[in-house]
């Protein structure tokens, strides 16, 4: 078995697997928790109210951007030039059609008629790059700031890791980084993204979840008292 | 002495110092910040039981949600002006996130298999005492600043718990929390002392003070401050009262809203003050309680007193500047004009916390005066530095008063001719700061300057 069709193959079904069973155990293990049930008399319903710090929240108030403007920015760069390169690069966009087919026996097209959308390869280079670039930036920002590097631990590390290195070797495997052979850098490239996939549920990159709930359950009991969000 | 719960205590609570701008416990340079003889691993058991002891799903949510970009530093005052990264407001939770990951999260099995966080030593949750005690106020607004929505204050909160059954809580907190305990105030306002103090200031302000009436509408409740510092806070409640013509009381058996038990972390002690007036309330069949102008009063018995009760309470909390504004809503309360220039200083858990975020305003509009708001303001206002119980702790004085700069630079922008806040922890704060500082700025109470303004009606 060759490293690409190990990390084709056993590599990617595992990964898929750990990451799966994963984030469903950390889920579970904390919302299987009891949720107290507050009795005060409750200024204003609060039900879906929640919704409206999960939005709110997405950008910081206007007193508070003067020191935080840096990290947004860069947060926000770095998750979009991520997310949209994962989406909708057509390469990616086959693999996922792929493996539709392989566990459902069609894909998006067969199902509603329509292919999921692609954006052009120099597109997509452009926002890896920048995406990478920002996360170097990040990355600088969390050594040599105080606060940051106080803070930060292993998951903080470990996890900049995992995320910039499926970009790092997607760019590579793309533009066919000269004197390798296409199929080791294909194969690093799965092995970084199966990497990402088996450390997820482990460290803070389960905030891709976790912060729906987090958001939804003060904005809730915020709301509940009229307090400020 | 010993062990804050469960355990004889061989040591009263520290005289009470009354002639300083604040009201504290006398000599408090003699301290014991850890009480209780228990073996070490004792006290970090309990601490770490106790934190978690509580942990409902939301604190769970919390716990797994850190990202570590470390914003919330930006919004403590603590942080803004020392700019030391140590009172970053997540890295004040820091032994209890270690202690969540490593005996309660979802994967305890794995950190604890491979040693990937260590165990929580004594040694850091001393270390950790000054900044969840010292350099935090709970003023919560770091949790407005947190981009995963976590509510740090509160957090802060359940680690108080966890601190206080260990026994390692600042020396005025537990002194004057077991002198709430066994004598029903932290501040020397006893029920004779209040008694005493009713009928002098009956007599003195020439005002009607009804006191344990069997039956009434309303049950008013002072702040242990306002008994014993500012008196006149006491006097403009009943003048307001009877302003209203309402059926009113104070209560000897539930007067005293200050709550010791939440800012030191004595759940226990916590709900038998909180009892003490609910109960009252009920004996009185009350249908509204007003607290006083205090800010954690309000979160005790607002926001959390039904937790504390079991069940939905029986009548409704307002705090004082809610009842104000409710009353000039309804046309019953007119002001007379202050034609002024003022400014209004948020408490955090009135304002910020609370939800009260309009009415104190309202009340100001409805005296007529220019209301020249801070930058920040409401939500996002700074805090004065003094609660959570910080005021009550000597240690804390150097890093509070660097704390309230920021409020004297904010109020000073304004230009305005009064400050006005409607909590008394905030004034006496204010107070401090103002002697401290040689300030030329006199915090007002909100309260106060209603009862100084009744349009009286013509007979």
């Amino acid at each position: 078995m060759t490293l690409l069709e190990f990390a084709r193959g056993p590599g990617l079904q595992w990964a898929v697997t750990i990451f799966i069973v994963g984030v469903l155990w950390r889920l579970l293990g904390v919302f299987l928790l009891r949720g107290k049930r507050d009795l005060s008399e409750p200024r204003q319903p609060a039900a879906w109210k929640g919704l409206r710090l999960i939005a709110l929240r997405s950008w910081p108030r206007r007193e508070f951007l003067e020191g935080t403007a840096f990290g947004e920015v860069m947060g926000y760069t770095f998750h979009v030039g991520f997310l949209v390169s994962l989406f909708f690069f057509a390469p990616h966009v086959l693999f996922f059609a792929d493996v539709a087919r392989g566990l459902i026996g069609t894909d998006l097209r067969g199902l509603i008629g329509v292919g999921w959308p692609t954006l052009p390869n120099g597109i997509i280079t452009l926002l890896a790059a920048v995406s990478v670039a920002a996360l170097l930036a990040v990355l600088v920002h969390r050594l040599v700031n105080p606060v940051k590097r106080l803070i930060s631990n292993f998951d903080d590390y470990f996890s900049w890791f995992v995320t910039v290195a499926p970009l790092v070797t997607g760019l590579a495997a793309f533009s066919h980084l000269s004197g390798w052979p296409y199929e080791r850098l294909l194969a690093y490239h799965l092995l970084a993204v199966e990497l990402l996939l088996v450390w997820f549920p482990f460290g803070k990159l389960m905030h891709a979840f976790t912060i729906f709930a987090a958001r939804g359950a003060t904005g809730m009991i915020f709301e509940r008292k009229g307090a400020s969000l | 002495m010993t062990a804050p719960t469960g355990h004889t205590h061989t040591r009263k609570p520290e005289p009470l110092e009354f002639d300083k701008p604040r009201v504290s416990i006398a000599k408090p340079e003699y301290r014991f910040d850890m009480q209780g003889e228990m073996p070490e691993p004792e006290r970090v058991e309990r601490a770490m039981k106790s934190f978690v002891k509580d942990f409902g799903r939301t604190a769970a949510i919390y716990m797994e949600s850190c990202i570590h970009c470390g914003m919330c530093a930006e919004a403590c005052h603590f942080y803004e002006v020392t700019k030391d990264p140590k009172y970053t407001p997540i890295w004040k939770l820091e032994p209890f996130k270690q202690a969540y990951k490593r005996e309660y999260g979802p994967f305890a099995v794995i950190y604890r298999a491979l040693n990937l966080k260590q165990k929580v030593t004594v040694q850091q949750l001393q270390e950790w005492q000054e900044l969840i005690y010292d350099s935090c106020t709970v003023c919560g607004r770091c949790s407005l600043m947190c981009p995963m929505g976590i509510d740090i204050a509160s957090l802060v909160s359940q680690a108080r718990h966890g601190m206080f059954n260990a026994g390692l809580i600042p020396h005025e907190l537990w002194s004057v929390t077991e002198r709430a305990r066994l004598e029903g105030s932290p501040l020397g306002a006893t029920p004779k002392v209040f008694k005493d103090r009713l009928e002098w200031l009956a007599d003195d302000h020439e005002v009607d003070i009804p006191l344990d009436k069997a039956n009434a509408d309303v049950l008013c409740a002072m702040s242990s401050i306002e008994i014993m510092k500012y008196p006149d806070s006491v006097v403009a409640t009943a003048r307001i009262m009877n302003h209203l013509g309402v059926d009113w009381t104070f209560r000897l058996d539930g007067y005293e809203a200050t709550n010791f038990g939440l800012l030191s972390g004595n759940s226990a002690a916590q709900k038998l003050l909180t009892m003490k007036i609910i109960d009252a309330a009920v004996a009185c069949g009350a249908k509204t309680v007003i607290l006083p102008e205090c800010g954690h009063a309000y979160t005790a018995l607002r926001w959390m007193g039904a937790n504390m009760y079991g069940q939905p309470l029986p009548f409704r909390v307002m705090h004082i500047a809610e009842y104000l504004a409710e009353q000039v809503h309804e046309g019953r309360l007119r002001l007379k004009q202050v034609k002024k220039s003022v400014t209004f200083h948020d408490p955090c858990q009135v304002v910020r916390r609370g939800g009260a975020i309009e009415a104190p305003r309202d009340v100001l509009k409805a005296l007529g005066v220019e209301l020249r708001e801070m930058y920040p303001t409401k939500g996002t206002n700074w805090c004065c530095g003094g609660g959570g119980g910080v005021i009550a702790n000597h240690r804390a004085d150097d890093i509070r008063y660097k704390t309230f700069r920021i409020k004297m630079e904010q109020i000073e922008k304004t230009g305005a001719e009064m400050p006005v806040t409607t909590c008394a922890n905030c004034r006496q704060t204010f107070d401090d700061g103002q002697a401290h500082f040689k300030w030329d700025t006199e915090m007002h109470s909100l309260l106060e300057l209603v009862a100084d303004n009744l349009v009286e009606e013509e007979t």
